[in-house]
């Protein structure tokens, strides 16, 4: 039980917290500012590298956004109790982050003060407008799904609204894989294999970062996780690692089997500096095979140690679309088949990229947004997971 | 409980008008894009034919008249715009060496068109392909998506603008093929800049143009043909 006093030191730690996101969230706002002041030449980013690490960022927050849902939908579609009781956290994580993803996307744009024009002219051929819809609907949708299982009127809808989220989840991870596999010329993108593949990223990653908040909110509260509903999270987070390994192999092989793809191949797996140690060091080892032995090496697998495997997996998160962003981009395009060439366009060059800390502060900046809508929302409402006295699934 | 209560019914408005909001540009979808005609007459088709044989390596004159005629720099930072290059190309096979000048192919089937959110990046009816500046919110999706990189994003504020040609920090541009030229019946700078004659601008479309009749006589291609763009500028002696 709680002492008053330890009651007063949480409720300051609480506001020390916020307003530090807060402080995060007005630092994103002041590189927005510069940017539009002084034009993206205080990014990083160039006519070679033209998404950067605003990018990396929202796509992330985006595609765990997504993947966050299955928490939800394991509760709702397939009616497991567990994951029922979590459906509600779930849902707030998977709009907080939707929030702050849409946020640093929009606010890296080279005319933010156009987002009118973006809502108003619509190009139906394009991904990134289709993307307008699917993200928009998403926030819709998962708000009136919170809807169904908060208001008590409304919890005869809650299937069908988690049904609906449930679809419109995988259309949303499929669009967002689209916008690369769009990119034909490109040989980093341009792959069928880059939908279902940031499907299952979004599994992993969602997961990942919903077991982060579900520890922190427990042992917030001094409660502990019922051992066997941990065993059963953790098991399937250890599924959808291997699973996102899995895809990104595959990836990776069939580009390694098409001739032509085998020298972006080399410069990512082996030749690419920064990029090849990213994804060697950073996804595969921190990534994935770090968090699978705290998961299921004996003797570990406890409460810290999945919730350590899970800022494993974020951080392994951010390493891979680093280089499938910022690597794709910088390997050449292969305008020219069969010859070398040179310009001053950085035709045929590696092309160089350093994030600016503009860049970092807008990335952080929307995670903040996140934090701040999580954790003001999880103490005025009630988001903590209400477990049945037995588990019957 | 009832604190409870109204704060939960005060967090489902908010909710809900956050909804409405996010909704809007959804509701907006159907709205039809303006058509653009700007006069272009569809009949028209402008292409370049680049002789590569008469291009010089070294030669950056097409650059510079570019370069001046649009307003630009001249600067190649990576954040400078360019609009045309030279690529020194060497066959990997034979050792050959050529040169010749690189921008925006006009492509029948853009991509960047394609994947334009907005509409910003359109094609005129006689094949030109541009980016309407007031309209470019500057995502760069289309510079992702050109096969040929021949698109910049202007990364500075922009300073003394050749007033035929407008530019804007934050939007991206690419070469015109001079479209304001052309509505005075001029020819694009690069094409009159270049000494050796190696860049012949017309109309495909009319098969008495010099253009057409070379195209017809001579071995020429297309960059990238596999992709199928049918681009309207075509290189003779790759
Ligand atoms: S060359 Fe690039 S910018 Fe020009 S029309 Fe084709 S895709 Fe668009
Ligand atoms: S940068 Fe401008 S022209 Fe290019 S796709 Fe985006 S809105 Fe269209």
């Amino acid at each position: 039980m709680p002492t008053l006093a330890s009651l007063h030191f949480k409720n300051r730690i609480y506001y020390v917290l916020l307003a530090v996101a807060g402080l995060v969230a007005t630092a994103g706002m002041f590189a927005v500012h510069m940017m539009e002041e002084h034009g993206h030449i205080i990014s990083g980013m160039n006519n070679q590298i033209v998404w950067g690490m605003p990018h990396v960022f929202a796509i992330f927050l985006i595609v765990a956004a997504s993947g966050v849902l299955n928490v939800a939908s394991i509760g709702s579609v397939f009616g497991k109790a567990i994951y029922k009781a979590r459906a509600p956290l779930a849902s707030l994580l998977s709009l907080a982050m939707l929030a702050g993803g849409l946020t640093v996307l929009m606010l890296d744009l080279g005319r933010p003060d156009r987002i009118i024009v973006a809502a108003t002219n619509y190009n139906v051929t394009s991904v990134f407008a289709w993307n307008v819809i699917l993200y928009s609907g998403m926030f819709s949708l998962v708000i009136l799904y919170l809807w169904t299982m908060m208001e008590r009127r409304m919890n005869p809808w809650n299937k069908a609204a988690g049904l609906a989220v449930f679809v419109w989840r995988f259309v949303l991870t499929t669009g967002t894989g689209l916008i690369f596999a769009f990119l034909t010329a490109r040989q980093a993108y341009g792959s069928a294999l880059l939908p279902p593949m940031f499907i299952v990223l979004s599994f992993a990653w969602g997961l990942a970062v919903f077991h982060v908040v579900q520890s922190n909110i427990y042992s917030w509260n001094e409660k502990v996780l019922n051992p066997d509903i941990l065993k059963r999270q953790k098991n399937l987070l250890g599924i959808f690692i291997i699973g996102s390994m899995y895809m990104v192999a595959t990836y990776h092989m069939t580009n390694l089997y098409f001739s032509h793809q085998t020298g972006f191949e080399h410069f990512i797996l082996r030749d690419g500096g920064v990029y090849t140690n990213l994804f060697w060091w950073g996804y595969v080892l921190v990534g994935n095979i770090l968090p699978l032995v705290l998961i299921y090496f004996p003797g570990l697998g406890k409460m810290k140690c999945v919730m350590f495997a899970s800022l494993l997996v974020v951080l392994g998160a951010f390493s891979l679309l680093y280089v499938f962003i910022i690597g794709g981009q910088a390997y050449p395009l292969n305008i020219f088949p069969g010859f070398t060439v040179s310009s001053t366009f950085g035709d045929g060059q590696i092309g160089s990229y350093i994030p600016s800390k503009y860049e970092i502060m807008l990335g952080f900046g929307g995670l903040a947004i996140a934090f701040i809508i999580t954790t003001v929302s999880v103490r005025v409402l009630n988001f903590m997971p209400q477990d049945k006295p037995y588990i019957s699934d | 409980m009832s604190d409870v209560n109204s704060q939960r019914r005060n967090f489902l408005k908010t909710s809900l008008g956050a909804a409405a909001v996010a909704i809007a540009p959804g509701m907006l979808l159907f709205q039809v894009a303006q058509g653009k005609s700007d006069g272009a007459d569809a009949k028209v088709r402008w292409g370049m034919l680049i002789d590569t044989a008469q291009c010089k390596p070294g030669c950056n004159d097409c650059v510079t008249a570019c370069n001046k005629e649009n307003g630009l720099s001249g600067g190649i930072a990576v954040t400078d715009s360019q609009w045309i290059r030279k690529i020194d190309l060497k066959d990997i096979s034979t050792g050959r060496e050529i040169s010749l000048p690189m921008m925006c192919q006009h492509c029948e089937n853009p991509p960047c068109v394609d994947v334009c959110p907005t509409a910003a990046s359109f094609k005129r009816p006689d094949g030109i392909v541009l980016v309407d500046k007031h309209r470019c919110i500057g995502c760069r999706y289309c510079m992702m998506a050109c096969p040929y990189k021949a698109r910049s994003f202007v990364h500075e504020p922009i300073h003394d603008q050749n007033p035929d040609v407008p530019r804007g920090k934050g939007t991206v541009e690419s070469c015109t093929f001079c479209v304001h030229r052309l509505d005075e019946g001029t020819q694009p700078a690069c094409a009159e800049a270049c000494p050796n004659k190696a860049i012949l601008f017309g109309n495909l479309n009319d098969p008495e143009s010099e253009i057409s009749k070379k195209i017809h006589s001579v071995a020429s291609i297309q960059i990238r043909a596999d992709l199928q763009l049918n681009t309207g500028v075509h290189y003779q002696g790759l």
